[in-house]
């Protein structure tokens, strides 16, 4: 164990999912041709003001309420000032010292001890447009020239920042997951990582194992996954512990995760530190909350993930893992319920979501929101095995197919011929036949060798192509032989 | 040719109604008179000839079929700070020398669809900053009362159109006085409404939370009844005010006897010519003779009000120029080497010295260990100013002061002494802080030259105000014209 600790704090940017844009009336959603989602007020023409979108304040409310903050019943917007290319404006529309909401928490159940994170606050911004650099490198220094799309400019998003309350790599992890999973809950945010609706950045700084005081931290950007910031976590503490273990200083600088090389390059230190002049905007007037309307946020919360981990442990007998799993996205959850409602076994719907569906999930990169199959087909596919119609093996079989054309299990046994006999008839022939074929077998088998009925079982199955229920096909073999 | 360029719009309104006068006819005295005196007056940047024709032929059909509005067959001109959909909009700078808005600002939208005809965009100093408009890039306007005067600024293009005969009436901007001034240097009514009272969409920023749009007019009838059409709540423009808009027309008559008629001590001070002064006691007198009560009021805070404006109006500023970059509208000066650079020469390039210098004293003003000891001192000073005004409408129902300490200055004499330029806000600055409406009307002569009375009313008191012009006006009887040796004449 190093002599080191990691101080850790996030600040996440999440895209709120709204119709329109924060200040204007643009379609808010990903994509789209370059710079066709805008208008004169997004691309910051002269004279346009913006005006304040009430649904990016309903949903940011939820997400502060969630997370148990206070919620400022005035709250005004600033704005952050600074020159780059994608921001219209030369400004960014953002609340400073009188935030949303203050003062908040999550906890995070972890495997070996609760952890609570404190939220410093959650506010409201727009975001900025898009650059593409245009040249070998793909960044800024070294193109040829940048290209903007302004799509994304006044996209409504939420910003989050956390106490320094994290001491690992795999808490970071696990409390944005966390929270992602929250804002799918609320349905305030797409939270895709690759499409940059959700954005993670990164303080991190070493101390003493037991000290007080915090070291020179240095903030991570460029996290673009959960594995990218588990990561780039890793090599930090790594890194600053090595510069720390030869005496030497850790400088404040921000440095950006480069996840091809696996280490962290520094962008710019202190010394560049922007001086963005906040000042309040003008142009808006103060966000006044009405009581009413906070309560009737509040009122309209849905279930959270941790209560609806603790619902699936208590109400459908899952264990812990089962429970954690299967609410770590809200459509997870969603697909499992809708299967246990169409009548699949709690158990037998986890398992088959954990195995086979996240498998072929990881497998495609796909999410679960673009699976094919259906929660009724899972229960209707169950409930064959249930039935006996189909057995475990074949099972697998039908799931693959239907992950592959989202037929029902139904029409693909059918159509396949390969319902499981359960016609005792035609299954005492084949056994007799089994007998008959395998002398030496039943013989070892009747001086006393279980292994010899094995044997035997496996000839039928082979013989029913796998059709046969082995438990059904065991039970009438040790009869036929015994009689 | 008949002179209806010399007319007021309620005039024409009522002779193009009644089918006495077409519209066009009007457009064509404007435009002939624009002809004979614009090339020494430069009171547009752009004219707008065939737009205009346009507009006044629309509106004689609509006058035939008796649905004529209430603009219709007005030549006006407007600020080039008013966006104006496919008419090139340049706020009297290089940096929008070539630009042409998408849009238009909701009030020259709610003109239009009251029969707007613009006969140019009217010339300014550059971002509205300046007192002169003598920083326009697009070189200065003179004063139709004497070419070697400015005519004030920055709304000064639209001011002098107005007195030239260039333009029935006119839209300006005033963030500290750009409308009152221009208008007092040039013999005309100018108004600066409640902030709030009408929409700023479309208005290229200055300061933010000082900018409103006005009406320059010829008399407080014709400002009446401009501002009826200006005001009103605007959803683009979350500082719009939702309050109910009243009938200014009929509001504007009746008699002030009784009303309650403050003079700020603070604004009779040092600094007001002989002329000023004196022409500012005559219309108190009147005041007295109409039936109101006069007296003196006190405003402390007041004396604070051009170092806060010259603070919290640079600040806001250079956040709402930041955008003039060159990266997407506007010039872009090419050849640099990176983005840093292409900044630094589009806008080396782009502002000229005084806008530079607000945009450099704004910077610093909010920099960090700066902001309180300037922009948050600015605040809190700003605040007190608006008790004061609070404080003295419990008591007044009017404020009254010069517009200006001074007529209209030489061209070049101001220029390089820039307190002094400053200074001749000194009047008008504290209206703009405490967001209050106020009117300049003209109130005699000095050497030949106008000179203006400011009228200050409470928040969304323009009624009141309104009225107490009127009543002066009669009262005033100013008769007198830009004279033809010095000036542009009848």
């Amino acid at each position: 164990m190093s002599e080191y600790e990691a101080v850790i704090g996030l600040e996440i940017h999440a895209e709120l999912k709204t119709l329109s844009k924060m200040f204007c009336c643009c379609d808010a959603s990903f994509g789209g041709e370059p710079n066709s989602r805008t208008c004169p007020v997004c691309l910051g023409l002269p004279g346009v003001l913006p005006v304040l979108n009430r649904r990016a304040v309903e949903l940011a409310t939820r997400l502060a309420l969630a997370l148990q903050c206070e919620i400022a019943p005035h709250s005004i917007f600033h704005r952050k000032n600074y020159f780059y290319p994608d921001m219209p404006k030369n400004f960014q529309i953002s609340q400073y010292d009188l935030p949303l909401g203050v003062g908040g928490h999550l906890d995070l159940e972890m495997e070996e001890a609760a952890v609570r994170v404190g939220i410093t606050r959650v506010h409201l911004e727009e975001d900025t447009g898009k650059t593409v650099h245009v040249g070998e490198s793909g960044r800024i220094h070294g193109s040829e020239y940048s290209l903007e799309d302004f799509n994304r400019a006044g996209v409504p998003l939420l910003e989050i920042v956390t106490e320094p309350d994290i001491r690992t790599p795999g808490h970071a992890r696990a409390f944005l997951q966390e929270l992602k999973s929250i804002m799918e809950h609320l349905e305030i945010s797409d939270c895709k990582m690759e499409e940059g609706s959700l954005r993670c950045d990164a303080n991190i700084s070493l101390r003493k194992r037991g000290g007080t005081q915090f070291g020179v931290k240095a903030e991570v950007k460029n996290m673009n996954s959960f594995r990218a910031l588990y990561r780039a976590l890793d090599y930090e503490i790594k890194r600053q512990n090595e510069v720390l273990s030869q005496g030497g200083e850790v400088v404040q600088e921000t440095r950006h995760w480069d996840a091809d090389a696996n280490v962290t390059t520094p962008l710019r230190t202190k010394e560049y530190a922007f001086d963005y002049r906040y000042f309040p905007e003008p142009d808006l007037v103060p966000l006044e909350l009405e009581r009413s309307f906070i309560d009737e946020v509040r009122a309209g919360l849905p279930e959270l993930p941790a209560e609806r981990r603790r619902r699936f442990r208590e109400d459908y007998g899952l264990p812990e893992h089962d429970a954690a799993l299967l609410t770590s996205s809200k459509a997870m959850g969603d697909f499992f319920e809708s299967a246990v409602e169409a009548g699949a076994d709690p158990k037998a719907a986890s398992n088959w979501m954990m195995g086979e569906l996240s498998a072929h999930l990881n497998a495609q990169s796909m999410e679960i929101g673009e699976v094919l199959v259906a929660p009724a087909q899972l229960a209707e596919m169950i409930a064959l095995v249930d039935g006996g119609v189909i057995s475990g093996k074949i099972a697998k079989a039908v799931f693959e197919e239907m992950l592959e054309s989202g037929r029902d299990p139904g029409d693909i046994v059918r159509e396949k011929g390969i319902t499981q006999i359960s016609d005792e008839e035609e299954l005492a022939r084949l056994i007799e036949e089994a007998i008959r074929e395998n002398p030496a077998s039943v013989e070892d088998y009747r001086k006393g060798k279980e292994k010899a009925l094995g044997f035997l079982v496996g000839q039928v199955m082979r013989k029913t192509k796998g059709r046969a229920n082995p438990q059904v096909v065991n039970d009438l073999l040790r009869k036929s032989l015994e009689s | 040719m008949d002179s209806f360029y010399d007319m007021k719009a309620w005039e024409l309104l009522g002779l193009i109604a009644g089918g006495e006068v077409k519209a066009a006819e009007v457009l064509d005295s404007v435009l002939d008179r624009m002809e004979r005196v614009e090339e020494r007056v430069h009171s547009y940047i752009t004219p707008t000839p065939e737009e205009a024709r346009a507009a006044a032929d629309a509106a004689d059909r609509a006058a035939a079929g008796g649905g004529a509005g209430k603009a219709a067959g007005i030549p006006m001109a407007v600020k080039d700070v008013l966006c104006t959909r496919g008419v090139r909009t340049t706020c009297g700078s290089r940096m929008l020398e070539g630009y042409v808005p998408v849009y238009d600002a909701t009030v020259v939208e709610r003109l239009r669809g009251e029969g707007l005809v613009m006969v140019g965009k009217a010339n300014m100093d550059e971002f509205a900053m300046g007192s002169s408009t003598e920083n326009s890039a697009f070189g200065p306007t003179r004063n139709p009362w004497d070419l070697e005067r400015v005519p004030g600024g920055s709304s000064g293009g639209s001011a002098a159109a107005v007195a030239a005969g260039e333009a029935i009436w006119a839209l300006g901007s005033d963030t500290g006085g750009s409308i009152r001034q221009p208008a007092s240097f040039c013999g005309l009514v100018g108004m600066k409404p409640t902030y709030g009272l009408v929409s700023r969409y479309g208005l290229v920023a200055f300061a933010s939370s000082l900018d409103q749009v006005g009406p320059i007019t010829r008399d407080v009838k014709d400002c009446a009844l401009l501002l009826s059409l200006l005001a009103g709540h605007d959803p683009m423009d979350s500082t719009s005010l939702d309050a109910a808009v009243p009938d200014y027309l009929a509001a504007m008559e009746g008699d002030i006897r009784g009303i309650r008629v403050g003079v700020p001590r603070e604004l009779m001070q040092e600094g007001l010519t002989d002329g000023v002064r004196k022409a500012v006691e005559g219309c108190l007198d009147l005041f007295a003779r109409l039936g109101a009560e006069v007296e003196e009021a006190t405003l402390p805070n007041l004396d604070y009000a051009l170092s806060a404006y010259y603070i919290i109006a640079p600040a806001e500023a250079s956040s709402n120029l930041a955008r003039f970059d060159g990266v997407r509208y506007g010039l872009r000066v090419k050849g640099a080497d990176d983005m840093i650079e292409m900044y630094g020469r589009t806008r080396a390039a782009g502002f000229g010295p005084e806008v530079k210098r607000r945009i450099m004293l704004g910077t610093y003003a909010l920099s960090a260990g700066y902001y309180e000891a300037y922009y948050g001192q600015a605040q809190k000073v700003r605040t007190l100013i608006v008790r004061d005004f609070q404080d003295a409408f419990e008591r007044f129902d009017i404020l009254v002061s010069p517009t200006s300490p001074t007529p209209a200055f030489g061209l070049g004499e101001r220029t390089e002494d820039l307190l002094a330029m400053y200074l001749s806000d000194v009047c008008t600055i504290p209206v703009n802080l405490a967001g209050i409406p106020a009117i300049s009307i003209p109130c005699g002569l000095e050497d030949g030259l106008p000179l203006g009375l400011q009228i200050m009313g409470k928040v969304l008191g323009e009624a009141t105000v309104l009225r107490a012009a009127r009543a002066m006006e009669e009262a005033l009887s100013f008769k007198a014209r830009p004279g033809a040796e010095k000036g542009v004449g009848a």
